[in-house]
C-alpha cells in the first residue's frame, strides 16, 4: 500500500485525506505500518468506495489483516442506519455468509497424547470429516428438512442429535438467528445444500487440534475455561454451496436492484439495497438463512469431532469455547457520539468483538469480553483475544479474523509443492491431512501474513486483547 | 491469440482469463479456467452431460450466469466438469457441459464458491473475444 496516500492518527490507526472535490465518509484503516505496507492499493480504493455508500455511520474501516476483496475488502467494516437511507450489500457479506471459526476446548493435556496419539487422530478426523473439493457428507437431506436448518440453525443441529444444549450458549445468537426467511432462497441454492450439511470445504478452510502455547491473560484464560498446554480444536467454515449460491444470485439482483434505485455504485461488486427496501429486506431473509446454516454445519462438524475424540480417548470430555461468524451483516445497538442507535454492521472478514459487559456475551465471559478468534493458517498458529470496551468506541466491536493472505495463490503455487509443505510441516510437529495437493500448495503457512503481527496489531489498536497462542498440531484441510 | 485460457493476479482469490474467436468460445474458454481449478481437466472422461439456458442481454453479465450456473448443476451432479459449447441467439443462451463423476481417481485441486463481478469484464480485442472476472475460492 502507497503510505503516502495515508494520515497517521496513532501508531495502529490511520486515515486516508479527503481530496477536494471527493464525497465520501471518514475511513479509519487499523494496523502497523509493516502491515499496512504489505496490503495491497486495491484496499484503499475498495475502503473509500465504501465511504461513498449511503447511510454510512461513522467511518468505513479495515482490520489489521485487510487484503483486496470483491467489493468490500476483506477484513472491512462498515455500519449503516437503515432510517437514515442505509444499505445492506452482499459485496459486504462475502461468498460465503457466516463463515466463522467454532472453538472447542477438551479436558486433554498436551502430555496426554503420544506421537502415535495424534497420528491416529489425524488419520480418523480426515476419515470422517467431510472435507475437500466435491465431497458430499453423510447427511442427507429433503428440502424440507433443509427449511428447518435455515430456520433453525445450531439449534436443529441440536434437537436432531449433533451435540449437546449446552452448546448453544456458547454460540452466538444462542445458535438461532432470528429472521431467516428459507422462501427468500431459490431452489437450486437448496438443492446445492442438500448434501453439503457436516462438510468442511476446501480453500482456507480447515479443521486444527492445538495446544494452547502462551497465555497472555490469565483472567481472561480462565473465564474461557483454557489453560497452557490444554488440547483445543477450531473449525473454520461457513455456510457451503447455499451461501455461495445466494451470495451469487443477490450479487447481481442487488446490482441490478440498485441502478433502479438510483443508487450510485463506483464499484458493480458494492451491489446493495436500502435496508428498507423490498430488495433490501428480501437478502436479508436470505442472508439470515445461511447464517443458520453455517451455525448448523459447524455444529454437526462439532458432533462428528466429538465422535473422533471419544473414540480415541475414552472419557474425554469437549465443551464448546466459543462459535464466531466473521461474515455477516448484524443489527446491533452501538453509542455513535454519546446516543445509542441501532446500525446495521456489515463486517465482511472481521470478526464481532463486544467488549466486557455486553448482554449477548454467555455470561461466565461476561466480564472479560467476547472471545474473538483469529485463525492462523496450518502452520503458523492461531490467537484466541477478547473484546473490549474500546473495540466498541473505535470499530462497533470488531475486530480481526485471521492472518489474511499476503500473496496471491498464483504465487504460492509457484514457491511451493504441496508434498513438500506437508513434509516440511511434520518435522515441525504439524500433521497435515488433506485430498488436495494443490490445496496445500496454495495454503502454504508463508502465503499468509505473519498470524503474530495481525494478533499484536489488534491488540495495539485497542480492537481486542490477546488471551492465548494456540500452535497446531493437526490440520485437516479440504 | 495466446493460449485458450489463463489466470490473473489476486491477493485472496483467483482470476481466470477465456480467449476465443467468437464471444461464445470465450465463455467456453472461461469455463475451463474455472474448472481446471478444481481438476486436472485434461485427465477427466467427459462423458456426463449437462445441459444450462438462461436469458441475459448484459454479457458480463451473462459470463457470471453461465459460470455460476455450471458450477451449481455441476456441484449437484458430482461432476467435474471439462468440456464446453455454448451458443447465443439474441439474448438467450444455450450450453452444454460434459464432465466426469468425481472419484478418487481424480485429484482434487480447491473448490471454487462463485465467478465474481470482480475485474468482470467481456470485450472484443483486435483478433478475438476476451472474458474474465475474478473467482472465489
Amino acid at each position: 500500500m502507497n503510505m503516502n496516500l495515508l494520515e497517521k492518527i496513532d501508531d495502529y490507526t490511520w486515515t486516508i485525506p479527503l481530496k477536494a472535490g471527493e464525497k465520501r465518509s471518514g475511513i479509519l484503516l487499523y494496523g502497523s505500518e509493516p502491515l499496512l505496507k504489505s496490503m495491497d492499493n486495491k484496499v484503499l480504493e475498495q475502503i473509500s468506495n465504501v465511504a461513498t455508500l449511503p447511510g454510512l455511520v461513522g467511518e468505513a474501516m479495515t482490520m489489521p489483516d485487510a487484503h483486496w476483496g470483491y467489493g468490500f475488502p476483506i477484513g472491512g467494516v462498515a455500519a449503516f442506519d437503515a432510517d437514515e437511507g442505509g444499505i445492506i450489500s452482499a459485496g459486504g457479506v462475502g461468498f460465503d455468509i457466516s463463515c466463522g471459526i467454532r472453538c472447542l476446548r477438551t479436558d486433554l493435556m498436551r502430555e496426554d497424547l503420544t506421537s502415535t496419539d495424534l497420528t491416529k487422530l489425524a488419520d480418523e478426523l480426515s476419515r470422517t470429516i467431510p472435507a475437500g473439493v466435491g465431497r458430499e457428507g453423510k447427511l442427507k437431506l429433503t428440502i424440507d428438512e433443509l427449511d428447518d436448518v435455515l430456520r433453525g440453525g445450531a439449534q436443529w443441529a441440536i434437537h436432531h442429535g449433533y451435540g449437546v444444549g449446552e452448546d448453544l450458549s456458547f454460540v452466538e445468537e444462542m445458535g438461532k438467528m432470528e429472521g431467516a426467511r428459507p422462501e427468500n432462497i431459490s431452489q437450486l441454492a437448496k438443492e446445492r445444500q442438500l448434501g453439503e450439511v457436516g462438510t468442511l470445504g476446501s480453500g482456507n478452510h480447515y479443521l486444527e487440534v492445538q495446544e494452547v502455547a502462551k497465555i497472555y491473560d490469565e483472567k481472561a484464560a480462565e473465564a474461557f475455561g483454557i489453560k497452557k498446554g490444554q488440547i483445543l480444536v477450531s473449525i473454520h467454515c461457513g455456510s457451503r454451496a447455499l451461501g455461495h449460491q445466494i451470495g451469487t444470485e443477490y450479487m447481481v439482483s442487488l446490482a441490478k436492484a440498485a441502478t433502479r434505485l438510483g443508487i450510485s455504485l463506483p464499484d458493480r461488486e458494492l451491489a446493495c439495497a436500502p435496508i428498507h427496501s423490498p430488495e433490501g429486506q428480501e437478502y436479508i431473509g436470505a442472508m439470515n438463512a445461511a447464517i443458520n446454516c453455517a451455525m448448523a454445519n459447524r455444529q454437526v462438524l462439532t458432533h462428528l469431532t466429538r465422535n473422533v475424540f471419544e473414540g480415541l480417548f475414552k472419557g474425554v470430555n469437549i465443551e464448546t469455547l466459543y462459535d464466531v461468524s466473521h461474515n455477516t451483516c448484524k443489527e446491533e445497538m452501538h453509542l455513535v457520539n454519546g446516543v445509542e442507535r441501532t446500525l446495521w454492521v456489515h463486517r465482511k472478514g472481521a470478526t464481532r468483538a463486544f467488549g466486557p459487559g455486553h448482554q449477548d456475551i454467555p455470561v461466565g465471559y461476561r466480564s472479560v469480553g467476547q472471545p474473538v478468534i483469529i485463525g492462523g493458517s496450518m502452520g503458523t498458529g492461531s490467537y484466541i483475544l477478547a473484546g473490549t470496551k474500546e473495540g466498541e468506541e473505535r470499530a462497533f466491536s470488531s475486530a480481526s479474523h485471521g492472518a489474511g493472505r499476503a500473496m496471491s495463490r498464483h504465487q504460492a503455487l509457484k514457491l511451493w509443492k504441496g508434498k513438500q509443505v506437508i513434509q516440511d510441516l511434520a518435522q515441525k510437529g504439524i500433521l497435515i491431512r488433506s485430498a488436495s495437493m494443490r490445496g496445500v500448495a496454495e495454503e502454504a503457512p508463508d502465503a499468509y501474513k505473519d498470524v503474530d503481527l495481525v494478533a499484536e496489531a489488534t491488540e495495539k489498536a485497542g480492537l481486542a486483547r490477546r488471551v492465548a497462542f494456540l500452535k497446531p498440531k493437526v490440520c485437516i484441510k479440504g | 491469440m495466446n493460449k485458450k485460457y489463463g489466470y490473473f493476479e489476486h491477493d485472496a482469490d483467483i482470476g481466470i482469463i477465456g480467449r476465443g474467436n467468437r464471444l461464445e468460445e470465450a465463455f467456453e474458454s472461461a469455463a475451463v479456467a474455472m474448472f481446471a481449478i478444481m481438476a486436472d481437466v485434461d485427465v477427466l472422461h467427459c462423458d456426463e452431460l449437462i445441459e444450462v439456458t438462461f436469458e441475459e442481454d448484459d454479457n458480463e453479465f451473462a459470463l457470471i450466469e453461465w459460470l455460476n450456473t455450471l458450477l451449481a448443476l455441476a456441484h449437484m451432479k458430482h461432476l467435474a466438469l471439462g468440456r464446453f459449447e455454448l451458443q447465443k441467439e439474441g439474448n438467450s443462451w444455450r450450453g452444454k457441459a460434459w464432465g466426469d463423476k468425481w472419484k478418487k481417481e481424480i485429484e482434487r485441486g480447491t473448490e471454487v464458491k462463485g465467478a465474481t463481478l470482480t475485474m468482470l469484464s467481456v470485450k472484443e480485442k483486435e483478433d478475438h473475444w476476451e472474458a474474465r472476472c475474478v473467482v472465489d475460492v
